[in-house]
């Protein structure tokens, strides 16, 4: 039988705006909880994997690559990646599972670490992107019109569902608002309340049709997780999840070249790559920097047909713990925080251990989806308890 | 607008397309055996990999595929609000322009609203705006 591939450790570090502790110290902390709540030694630990590991951009962005660490640790890995050009910030997971699946690794440490606020708050020691000269790449095709945000170029995306397909503002919310719940109830979550519909109406706008709680804000965190090998669950102590399967689809890298995101093509593409089904899934961890990203991701991968999204989310009732199809139980990049993507991968997973507490969904849920990525960058993952 | 924009890094690639607008001219990257536009421009056509590829003058006219009115003062000096849009060009097909609409109130713009290429110099670089067509 094949090798499978499970998600067996989580750990996460504080999450904050401006932390003191240092980016490193951060990833440490995270490694070092997620190998406790694996029941591993590091010494057992012989891959890494991170996303998107040390790229020419503003430091906080990725200020710990896969190396530092390995040095740091003391770790001898026989696998390891910095995943930058990989499908998108889940990417780094699937690649691990296939490692794993491929017998190159046994258990290996996925981790990103994000620290824009803290680096923001220290330019001497983290630099400012230079956006004004020398502009290069995808950057040179949009900061030159004052369209330096992805919440200008995800904006367009939204602009064009309104006027095609009749989403409104007031469905847009649903996204904040069930972040916000969600998050009130998670206690590693920035946002400590709920948000009313007032609240948002009245917030100022950032990029039309995005207010302020349309965006995430810079946060600083490391999330961790830990792929094992099938044949290597003997050494774990927590109850397995199965990475059943993951896409990455693109069909233009080229942000303002594509008609929508590529979370089209990767949601089709998942589910070639297993038996499961939409209607099987019990819970769904969707990307959310900027609130019209779910949107993509449920019509993506079929949940409801292209240009449905905004009246799947009308009401908020059918995304709500208690719904039939409970999104960002943890609160999302809204809520939780912009822990840039592997904050869904370590949700999916609280949730189909039953470790949600009082944010966890009824019943006894099997089957999850956690995305990453907006425009064209995209990934998804089926997990599974099975 | 009067902030200072961002200098794009002129190459081989992208040089005709940020300095056209000296002579007037919107050019994009076109494939000499195919016909294929090619943007953002490559020496290698996406199409049908020729390296026949050479900038084409278009005729600068287009119209609104989508947009968003920006609000968020990104720099210091950024005056807000203004339109970021995204132009579908009517000569180059599949080729889409992010770019400001400009000499006009920023609730006057919608989605297929026509437009024409109208450009701004600043250090050398002829950045392609466009303005509403009556």
């Amino acid at each position: 039988m094949a090798q499978e591939a499970y998600i067996t450790g989580l750990g996460m570090s504080e999450v904050g705006v401006r932390l003191a502790r240092s980016p490193l110290g951060l990833t440490v902390d995270a490694v070092r909880e997620a190998i406790a709540d694996a029941g591993l030694t590091l010494d057992q630990i012989d891959g890494v994997a991170t996303y998107p590991g040390k790229m020419q951009s503003f430091l906080g962005f990725s200020p710990i690559s896969s190396d530092d660490l390995i040095e740091t640790l003391g770790l001898k890995t026989r696998w390891h990646i910095g995943a930058a050009e990989a499908t998108a910030q889940l990417g780094a997971i699937a690649e691990a599972a296939n490692a794993v699946k491929a017998g190159l690794a046994r258990h290996i440490l996925c981790f990103r670490t994000v620290y824009e606020a803290g680096a923001l708050a220290r330019p001497e020691e983290f630099p400012p992107l230079e956006r004004r000269k020398d502009v290069t790449g995808n950057s040179q095709w949009v900061s030159p019109f004052g369209a330096f945000s992805a919440a200008n170029w995800t904006a367009q995306f939204a602009m064009r569902h309104m006027k095609r397909y009749g989403l409104t503002r007031e469905q847009l919310a649903q996204v904040a608002l069930n972040d916000h719940a969600n998050a009130a109830l998670n206690p590693r979550a920035i946002v400590k309340k709920p948000l009313t519909m007032d609240d948002y109406m009245s917030a100022r706008m950032i990029s039309t049709p995005f207010c302020l709680y349309d965006c995430d804000r810079f946060t600083d965190c490391s999330t961790v997780v830990i792929v094992s090998a099938g044949d290597a669950l003997d050494e774990i102590k927590t109850v397995p999840i199965r990475l059943a399967a993951s896409a990455g689809s693109v069909e233009r890298y080229s942000w303002d070249q594509a008609e929508w995101a590529s979370a089209y093509p990767t949601g089709r593409d998942l589910w070639k790559n297993t038996d499961y089904k939409a209607k099987d899934v019990d819970t769904v961890q969707f990307y959310d920097g900027f609130a019209f990203q779910p949107i993509t991701w449920l019509e993506g991968l079929g949940f409801c047909d292209v240009g449905e999204g905004g009246r799947f989310l009308e009401g908020g009732k059918r995304i709500a713990r208690d719904g039939e199809l409970p999104m960002n139980t943890g609160g999302g990049q809204l809520g939780w925080g912009r822990l840039h993507g592997f904050g869904f991968a370590y949700e999916a997973v609280v949730q189909l251990r039953g470790e949600g507490g009082a944010r966890q969904i009824p019943g006894d849920p099997k089957v999850a989806i956690a995305t990453s990525g907006g425009g064209p960058m995209a990934a998804a993952l089926l997990l599974t308890k099975d | 607008m009067v902030w200072q924009r961002s200098r794009p890094r002129l190459d081989k690639d992208n040089r005709a397309f940020w300095t056209g607008g000296a002579e007037g001219k919107l050019n994009i990257a076109r494939c000499g055996d195919c016909g294929g536009f090619i943007h953002p421009p490559r020496e290698i056509c996406r199409f049908c990999l020729s390296e026949n590829v050479a900038p084409f003058a278009v005729s600068g006219a287009g119209v609104v595929d989508t947009y968003t009115v920006n609000h968020q003062a990104w720099a210091k000096d950024m005056e807000v609000p203004f339109v970021i849009a995204r132009v579908r060009l009517d000569d180059a097909p599949g080729v889409y322009l992010t770019t400001n609409i400009v000499n006009c109130p920023v609730d006057a713009v919608d989605i297929d609203d026509p437009v024409q290429v109208v450009f701004e110099e600043q250090d050398g670089i002829w950045f392609p705006l466009f303005e509403k067509v009556a």
